[in-house]
């Protein structure tokens, strides 16, 4: 046998603080009328870091340093200035890629082959898209002349930390707003690094405001009646709370929320290929991903041949400690989604699935699943419908094309979904009559700035990325 | 070998008679998508390698290389010191394995069997007109025939990359049935020569129509091409050799050859081979690099390991 | 010789390419006519019927959409006298139909205005398509009665859509006299479904429906309405345009978000190799 030896990528290129104050205004403060909590590395289950917890008047304080900055500052000037900023940011984060990477999968549990690899450089190049937009707004199809909305209350989840930040500040600051950002509570502390590049720019102050926190912080944030715009990444039913709250109000609003992806596999797929697919559409990021190919729809002729190349590749994923290089999956991110990822899979098997894992030692420390597959599902189980986020895949069959069709889009979700076929035409009528945002066919898990990402029905609304992408922060 | 392993063994026995046959079991073969094929090669590649698993790694690859000299310019003098460090890739430390076989023309067969004779270092030589295979087939299977009475253990053939993109599969089939029958009691490596092949698709159905024909080993290059070995053509060859082994129950090698420099490029092989097949093809009965250049940058790995300082090309020699 | 006794037309509700009066019976006197009063059942009915008509209409080809909505404008302009005789002012008549063959025109150009490859940074075919969202809601305005109804709902069906439409219910007319120029333009049956009535009846029915993909509030005037509907409208995160400002000016050049507002991006990936 060919073991690989441990190959952990170094920590010591991340200087932790043992505490963080919130970034208000250009500055590290503390909270005038909120706590603190830690940040603990999910992988180990120690403390990384004390964050402080925003209450309302620190809000009040980060949307008014927004406003003015906004009123003072950013709002006014002229487009070639902010891209130069947006330029500078995307700059220093290439050259911090390392630093912020590790730092990453320290606070999310990610391996670091996915941070160093995908998020890492995604997050630079959204910086740099958007950045070229902020002198060609009028070219971008909205008008002559389109104007910022104002103040953007930005909130964003614990899967992707940096990249949902760099989503959702980009493109603000490229059409000219400024922005109040909240990360996720688990995972604050890749924001409040970008928080320290920001300074770096010299980007000036109040553009950029982060408030640390959880659920209260954000709530308050996004009801502050002085913010124009709300932003929100996360889960369908936190979506809905926000659109309620928003209601009868001029506060523009757009959601990326959950999602319960079909990938499709017909008989004539690329079968090797449609196998990486199927995993990386799973097991990418541990499945903490709004967009992942949650339900395997596979042509019942040819079900066997591809759940044994499945089983065979999955009994190759190597779970474990995020920093090694080698590690194809990391830590779940918390306690709680470790045990919702339980509670789930547990009711798969109680309504009679098949389920089945690679033999895979798991740490005795932190939070961790081995990747699972259920089979025999129907549509009626609760791991066909519930979003379980995490490295659960079920498996269902169709035998023909309407039907998989039928079966992809029976959910009250929409955000993505795959199709594997060599048949082009075959790709094209299927793509058509999906209902979901982004349809990958022949390949899964892509992303790109340029390219516009939401989804259909309850998966929320808008488009981040690409020319899209601005709409949500254009006055139209 | 189960019973059905069996019947399908039979039933794909029978493919080669008739090109119908062949060319509906050929296309039926599912396609490979270009771009994840190489990503996913890619992906491989970026694996990180370290310590006892590099040592592992280099004493393994060194086994495995099949040192190969195939000039115009090669002369007697030339091979006999090829084989020598074959026997002893370094002088310096006993401890080094040899490697897995030398690799020469016809001509040059004698001379190399002389000094390889009872070492277990296996003699292989391409025939078959190599490299064009632009010959008549009686000449090539002369060849073949000329080197194994020589003392060539292994034959490396070319296959007809003609008739293969005319879509003759037969006549490519049948020569290579005729070859391995010519070749006898020796291992014969076919050469698919994937750089002039064009499409991932056409890798696949190469590569099944040597195993069908019977081959016992599938090569990627001639190394006289300007594109030989890749990591992405590899991986389709190494998933042939699964699915052929999962449908028939025989094992099948395979050998990328040509353009494999560097411990690093060799490193990324082995771990496609172990994440695609697993440890069954980890073994130089079932894998191999064709190379020349690549063993000493193997021992000089292998030095850098063993003694902390890194060496340099004066310290092994150029044989 | 008398006078000729003149034949009055009984105005229903257009649902499913159909003339029923409301199921609850009830109808109520508006313009010195007897309109029906349609209730929350009729909304639901209503409901069903657009979305049975989803699958055809947004399946028809841009050009076709675009030929239809052509004709209905045709069927418009015949019409001209009746509506004049409903009270609308003729040059309102001549904007509405206007802007019905304005929006005719777009069907088959949104999607290259609105969509088109991206530039990703790999080997990538990326396209980005609008589609439309499903089934509309859409509250229309109390007035310009024609010229505003005729605002709303070309830019939602225009792209494939199918609507569900509360007529303004003072001046609600006009709104089922275009629905007899719908119901004779070759638009499917269902695409439009016109209710009269109260919108407090049939509005708060339509923006809690699951199977309502879109609420456009533009004739919402009541700002506690509007809020309560918006939040019902979020039960299944539907779409929302707010309402219109009260002093809206119907007649100026509405500009594309109307349509795109009714639309989803869909970005289809595929990889490019040999």
């Amino acid at each position: 046998m060919f073991e690989y030896a441990p190959a952990p990528e170094s920590r010591s290129v991340v200087d932790l603080k043992p505490s963080y104050g919130l970034f208000i205004d250009g500055e590290f403060v503390d909270p005038t009328d909120g706590g603190s909590f830690k940040s603990i590395n999910p992988a180990s289950e120690e403390a990384l870091a004390e964050v402080a917890e925003a209450g309302p008047q620190d809000v009040e304080r980060a949307v008014r340093a927004a406003r003015t900055a906004y009123e003072k500052v950013w709002g006014l000037m002229p487009g070639r200035d902010r891209a130069k900023y947006l330029f500078r940011i995307a700059r220093i984060i290439q050259e911090r890629s390392r630093e912020l990477a590790v730092l990453e999968s320290l606070d999310n549990g990610k391996p670091i082959k996915e941070s160093r690899d995908v998020d890492l450089p995604l997050v630079a190049a959204h910086f740099f898209y958007y950045a070229g937009w902020a002198d060609k707004l009028e070219h971008a199809g909205f008008g002559a002349d389109p104007k910022p909305v104002g103040v953007a209350a930005q909130v964003i989840p614990w899967n992707f930390p940096l990249l949902m930040l760099a989503w959702k500040i980009a493109p603000a600051l490229a059409a000219g707003n400024t922005v109040v950002l909240k990360p996720a509570e688990t995972t604050p502390l890749t924001a409040l690094l970008f928080a320290e590049i920001c300074q770096q720019a010299e980007l000036p102050a109040g553009v950029v405001n982060i408030v640390t926190g959880a659920g209260d912080t954000g709530r308050t944030l996004v009801e502050h009646p002085g913010v124009d715009k709300v932003a929100f990444t996360g889960s369908t039913d936190v979506g809905r709370a926000i659109a309620r709250s928003v209601a009868g109000t001029r506060k523009k609003l757009t959601l990326e929320l959950g999602g319960k992806a079909a990938n499709i596999v017909f008989d004539d797929a690329p079968i090797d290929q449609a196998v990486e697919g199927i995993v990386n559409g799973i097991f990418f990021n541990q499945g903490h991903v709004c967009c992942a190919g949650s339900r395997l729809l596979v042509q019942e002729n040819v079900a066997d041949r591809v759940l044994e190349s499945l089983k065979r590749r999955m009994a190759q994923l190597r779970v474990g400690d995020p920093l090694d290089k080698n590690t194809d999956i990391g830590a779940i991110n918390s306690a709680a989604q470790l045990e919702r990822i339980r509670e789930l899979s547990d009711a798969g098997s109680a309504e009679g699935a098949e389920r089945w894992s690679p033999p895979c030692e798991l740490p005795d420390r932190g939070f961790w699943f081995a990747p699972t597959i259920f089979t025999g599902v129907t549509q009626a189980h609760r791991i066909a419908r519930e979003e379980i986020f995490g490295p659960v895949l079920s498996v269902l069959t169709f035998r023909t094309p309407a039907e998989a069709v039928e079966k992809a889009n029976n959910t009250p979700y929409g955000l993505s979904a795959g199709i594997w076929t060599d048949k082009g035409s075959r790709i094209l009528w299927t793509a058509d009559r999906l209902r979901a945002g982004v349809v990958w066919a022949n390949t899964f898990n892509k992303f790109d700035p340029t390219s516009p990402f939401g989804g259909y029905k309850e998966s929320g609304y808008g488009r981040e990325g690409g020319r899209h992408g601005l709409e949500g922060y254009l006055n139209v | 070998m189960t019973a059905t392993t069996t019947s399908a063994r039979s039933e794909l026995s029978e493919l080669g008679r008739s090109e119908t046959a062949l060319r509906t079991f050929l296309h039926g073969l599912p396609g490979v998508d270009q771009v994840g094929a190489e990503q996913r090669a890619a992906q491989l590649g970026t694996r990180s390698i370290k310590t006892t698993a590099k040592a592992q790694a280099i004493d393994l690859a060194i086994r495995m290389v099949d040192l190969t000299t195939l000039e115009g310019a090669d002369t007697p003098g030339k091979v006999r010191a090829l084989a020598a460090k074959a026997l002893r890739p370094d002088p310096a430390d006993p401890s080094c394995p040899h490697v897995g076989a030398v690799c020469v023309y016809p001509a040059m067969v004698p001379y190399v069997a002389e000094v390889l004779r009872g070492s277990g270092v296996h003699l292989a030589s391409v025939a078959t007109a190599f490299p064009s295979g632009q010959a008549p087939l009686e000449i090539k299977l002369a060849d073949t025939r000329a080197a194994v009475a020589a003392g060539a253990d292994e034959i490396d053939m070319v296959i007809n990359r003609g008739a293969f993109l005319a879509g003759r599969y037969k006549e490519v089939y049948d020569e290579i049935v005729a070859t391995k029958e010519a070749a006898g009691d020796a291992h014969l490596k076919v050469i698919l020569e994937t750089g002039e092949l064009a499409t991932y698709d056409n890798v696949r159905r190469a590569s099944w129509l040597a195993m069908l024909a019977g081959g016992d080993f599938i090569k990627t290059s001639t190394g006289k091409v300007p594109v030989a070995a890749t990591l992405p053509v590899t991986l389709v060859m190494l998933e042939a050799v699964r699915d052929f082994r999962a449908a028939t129950g025989r094992q099948v090698g395979v050998k990328p050859a040509g353009g494999i420099k560097n411990t690093k490029d060799a490193i990324k092989y082995l771990v496609m081979v172990n994440e695609t097949v697993g440890a069954d093809w980890l073994d130089p009965d079932w894998f191999r690099f064709g190379a020349s250049s690549l063993l000493n940058d193997l021992l000089m790995q292998r030095t850098k390991l063993t003694t902390g300082t890194y060496s340099g090309p004066d310290y092994f020699t150029l044989d | 010789m008398s006078e000729r006794v003149a034949v009055r037309k009984t105005y229903k509700l257009f649902i499913g390419g159909k003339f029923p009066r409301s199921e609850s019976g009830r109808s109520y006197l508006v313009q010195s006519s007897n309109v029906s009063l349609a209730s929350r059942k009729d909304a639901r009915d209503a409901v069903v019927a657009a979305r049975a008509a989803v699958k055809g209409w947004a399946g028809a080809t841009a050009y076709n959409r675009g030929q239809i909505l052509y004709r209905a404008a045709e069927m418009l302009e015949g019409r001209r006298e009746q509506f004049v005789a409903l009270g609308i002012p003729g040059d309102e008549v001549d904007a509405a139909v206007d802007r019905w063959v304005w929006y005719a025109g777009w069907a088959d150009k949104l999607s290259q205005v609105y969509g088109g490859a991206n530039p990703v940074a790999g080997p990538y075919f990326n396209l980005s398509a609008p589609e439309p969202t499903g089934v509309v809601a859409v509250v229309a305005p109390e007035r310009p009665a024609l010229l505003g109804l005729v605002s709303v709902i070309a830019p939602a069906i225009v792209t494939g859509n199918t609507v569900v439409v509360a007529a303004s219910p003072t001046e609600p007319l006009a709104a089922v006299t275009l629905a007899e120029v719908l119901a004779t333009s070759d638009l499917p049956g269902g695409v439009v479904n016109i209710l009269t009535g109260r919108i407090t009846e049939t509005a708060p029915t339509l923006a809690a429906h699951m199977d309502v993909n879109a609420i456009d509030l533009s004739g919402v005037t009541d700002g506690e309405l509007a809020a309560d509907l918006e939040v019902k409208a979020a039960e299944n995160l539907k779409r929302v345009l707010r309402p219109a400002p009260v002093d809206h000016d119907w007649s100026v050049d509405p500009g594309v978000t109307r349509m795109t507002s009714l639309l989803e991006t869909k970005t289809v990936w595929h990889p490019k190799g040999v």
